[in-house]
């Protein structure tokens, strides 16, 4: 087992290496601004530009720009500095992450405790009222765009914009450890939005598996020995028909760390998705590939944690 | 009247139907038998005549399906039928105890067998977990399973399939049945351990004084394990005596057919094997009459419009048969077929005439 993660973290190494290759050259490949030029401000002269692109590096070949990025990437896990506004990737990144996570973490946990509990309840009550009405509020939850639904939420709850005083709007954000109570209240609304439609997928998933779990032989059985409904359902049940649910929340969370670029964009939250968004708009190679890096690290990690915990799960999945 | 004392089981007029697209099953049609304190019955059909649905609905798994139960189904008093869920849990399990058919899809996959067989001691008996374990490990032990310590911290996976239905039988034994229903418990295994899973139960019931009810399509498995047959045919019983009488002098021709059907070392070795010709019938629309003459070589003309009742064989209070034919010409069909007559012979021989009347 602990061979088999060290074998799959080197993995991650080989693929974040790909993906930077990839964004190298999608970013030379396809037209985009001049970095120079925008960085040279409003009526540059062609001394200027030519000043900065010698300065960032841009006067030279992809290749030999991609050498010297890496050099410094791997020697000495520099990510470099925008070419936007001189700031360190890293700094930026870090300073971004917060919110990110903020937004992701907290939404999964609202989103896997609203689709788990609806699934099961839904399973168990199939056929029923609850089912659909369950199912028929979850059809909602998955064709209502994040955005529009953001927008929404905004008009009916925020305290500036809403019809209801109730939750801060827009651009309310503030970091936890600046204010914990604000920085819960400010998220409220970003989270509801985002675990939505997470939840109403997750909801449908386990219903689905539940249902088909609950016809199979070691059901029967448990229920022969006289165990309680619940803990059939639960115990036996949901035990199994969970696995699937596993792998779609660790695939979400991690494509949700690495940005969630219509939510932060609807509340106007500092994060990830935003830098990548911003950053692409400007031509800023190093802030793109250093949003794509992360990105493509959560998305890769929490593939091989996934994969750790089915182990976990199921006892008999082997690693070797 | 049957001592109330001795009977553990007793059914009557049991009809379980299920809602289909085509209309209501009738998966049981009107069911009664007994069984008594220790004794050991066997239940015989082939697929889709009833048997499995019959010994689920006592247990109250099929109320999971939406099924509609009628008749009444007496465990020590208790109406099975009408018991409400709780009652039906503390009754699961604990006096009646199930085995199936499938050992390797009938253990959960993710927990360790000693586990699973701890919990169907707790849900019953107020005793701690390394307690419930003990016991396991002597479940384990009883059905002899090596190295039983081991054993029970496995997964089902790591079990041969016989290993697995030993583990579900000392799983059904935890809390000492008053009654073990195992629905064909040997189908999914090897010919040489059905005889040891068949040995074992055998043993059980002697060493513990259970009754037991075998489920089965197949004769031969029961041959020597039980002292009373029931067969069933299209969600009825079709005849009911002791084992040796079931062997000896079966009164049904449906019996006849499915003794034809099993390889036997006492005849000699040329005589075929026959299967019974035709399908099981429809239980949604059975045949009018007699539900086996579409299938039945003896078919006359009345058994096409009478439903034949279970009814005792003359001069022997035991034996229970529903055929329409009278008593005298099944015994000379028997004769005959056993001396290894054709059906077609056999009806010649005792003058039924041609193909059916």
């Amino acid at each position: 087992m602990l061979e088999y993660i060290i074998r799959r973290l080197l993995w991650v190494i080989v693929l974040l290496f790909l993906v930077s290759l990839v964004t190298f050259i999608v970013f030379y490949a396809f037209p985009s601004a001049d970095p120079a030029l925008l960085r040279a401000g409003r009526q540059p002269n062609p001394q200027l530009v030519e000043q900065i692109r010698h300065e960032l590096g841009l006067d030279k070949p992809w290749y030999v720009q991609y050498f010297h990025y890496m050099k410094a990437l791997v020697l000495h896990f520099d990510l470099g500095r925008s070419y936007q506004n001189n700031i360190e990737v890293k700094t930026q990144i870090f300073d971004r992450v917060g919110p990110t996570a903020s937004l992701a973490i907290g939404a999964a946990v609202l989103w896997l405790a609203a689709g788990i509990s609806i699934g099961i309840l839904s399973a168990v009550k199939r056929r029923t009222v609850i089912d659909r009405i369950a199912m028929g509020g979850a059809l909602v939850g998955i064709s209502a765009p994040v955005y529009w639904l953001g927008l929404v939420a905004l008009y009916l709850f925020a305290n500036d914009i809403g019809k209801l005083h109730v939750f801060p709007g827009a651009g309310s954000y503030t970091p936890l450890a600046d204010d914990p109570t604000k920085w819960f209240t400010s998220l409220i609304l970003p989270w509801t939005v985002l675990a939505a439609s997470f939840a109403a997928f997750y909801a449908r998933l386990l219903r689905a598996n539940l249902i088909e779990t609950l016809s199979e032989d070691y059901i029967r059985t448990a229920r022969a020995k006289g165990l309680s409904e619940r803990r059939v359902v639960l115990r036996h049940g949901v035990r199994s028909a969970i696995t699937p649910v596993v792998t779609a929340a660790g695939l979400d969370i991690g494509i949700l760390l690495g940005g969630a670029i219509l939510v932060e964009t609807v509340f106007n939250i500092p994060g990830i998705g935003r830098l990548a968004y911003d950053s692409i708009q400007n031509s800023d190679l190093p802030m793109i590939q250093g949003t794509v890096l992360l990105g493509a690290f959560f998305i890769i990690f929490l593939n091989l944690v996934v994969d750790v915990l089915y182990a976990f799960i199921d006892p008999r999945v082997r690693y070797a | 009247m049957t001592d109330v004392a001795e009977t553990l089981l007793e059914v009557e007029d049991l009809r379980v139907q299920f809602g289909s697209v085509d209309g209501p099953v009738k998966a049981v049609d009107g069911v009664s038998y007994s069984v008594e304190r220790g004794q050991a019955l066997g239940i015989v059909g082939e697929s889709g005549s009833g048997k499995s649905v019959l010994n689920l609905t006592l247990m109250g798994l099929t109320r999971f399906q939406g099924a509609r139960v009628s008749g009444r189904a007496r465990f020590e008093g208790r109406d099975l039928l009408t018991a409400s869920d709780q009652e039906l849990r503390r009754i699961r399990g604990d006096d009646i105890a199930m085995v199936f058919q499938d050992p390797l899809s009938s253990l959960h996959p993710f927990y360790r067998v000693g586990r699973q067989i701890a919990e169907a001691i707790q849900a019953h008996r107020d005793v701690s977990r390394d307690a419930a374990l003990l016991r396991t490990v002597e479940l384990l032990e009883l059905v002899e399973i090596p190295s039983a310590l081991e054993r029970a911290s496995m997964y089902p996976h790591e079990f041969s399939g016989g290993m697995r239905q030993r583990a579900m039988i000392a799983m059904a034994l935890a809390n000492e049945p008053k009654l073990l229903i195992a629905d064909e418990p040997t189908t999914a295994l090897d010919v040489t351990v059905q005889a040891q899973i068949l040995e074992l139960i055998r043993r059980l019931q002697g060493e513990l004084g259970m009754a037991v009810v075998i489920v089965t399509h197949d004769l031969g498995v029961i041959a020597e394990t039980v002292e009373e047959v029931a067969v069933m045919y299209a969600g009825r019983i079709v005849e009911r005596a002791s084992t040796e009488t079931i062997f000896s002098a079966p009164e049904h021709p449906y019996t006849w057919g499915l003794l034809r059907s099993i390889p036997r070392l006492d005849l000699p070795r040329d005589v075929p094997l026959v299967p019974i010709p035709g399908r099981p019938p429809s239980l949604v629309a059975p045949p009018l009459g007699c539900h086996f003459h579409p299938r039945c070589p003896y078919v006359r003309d009345a058994h096409r419009r009478n439903d034949p009742a279970l009814e005792h064989v003359p001069g022997d209070p035991g034996h229970e048969v529903a055929c329409l034919l009278p008593a005298e010409t099944r015994r000379r069909l028997w004769a005959q077929l056993r001396a290894g007559k054709e059906p077609a012979e056999a009806r010649a021989a005792v003058g039924m005439g041609g193909a059916s009347a």
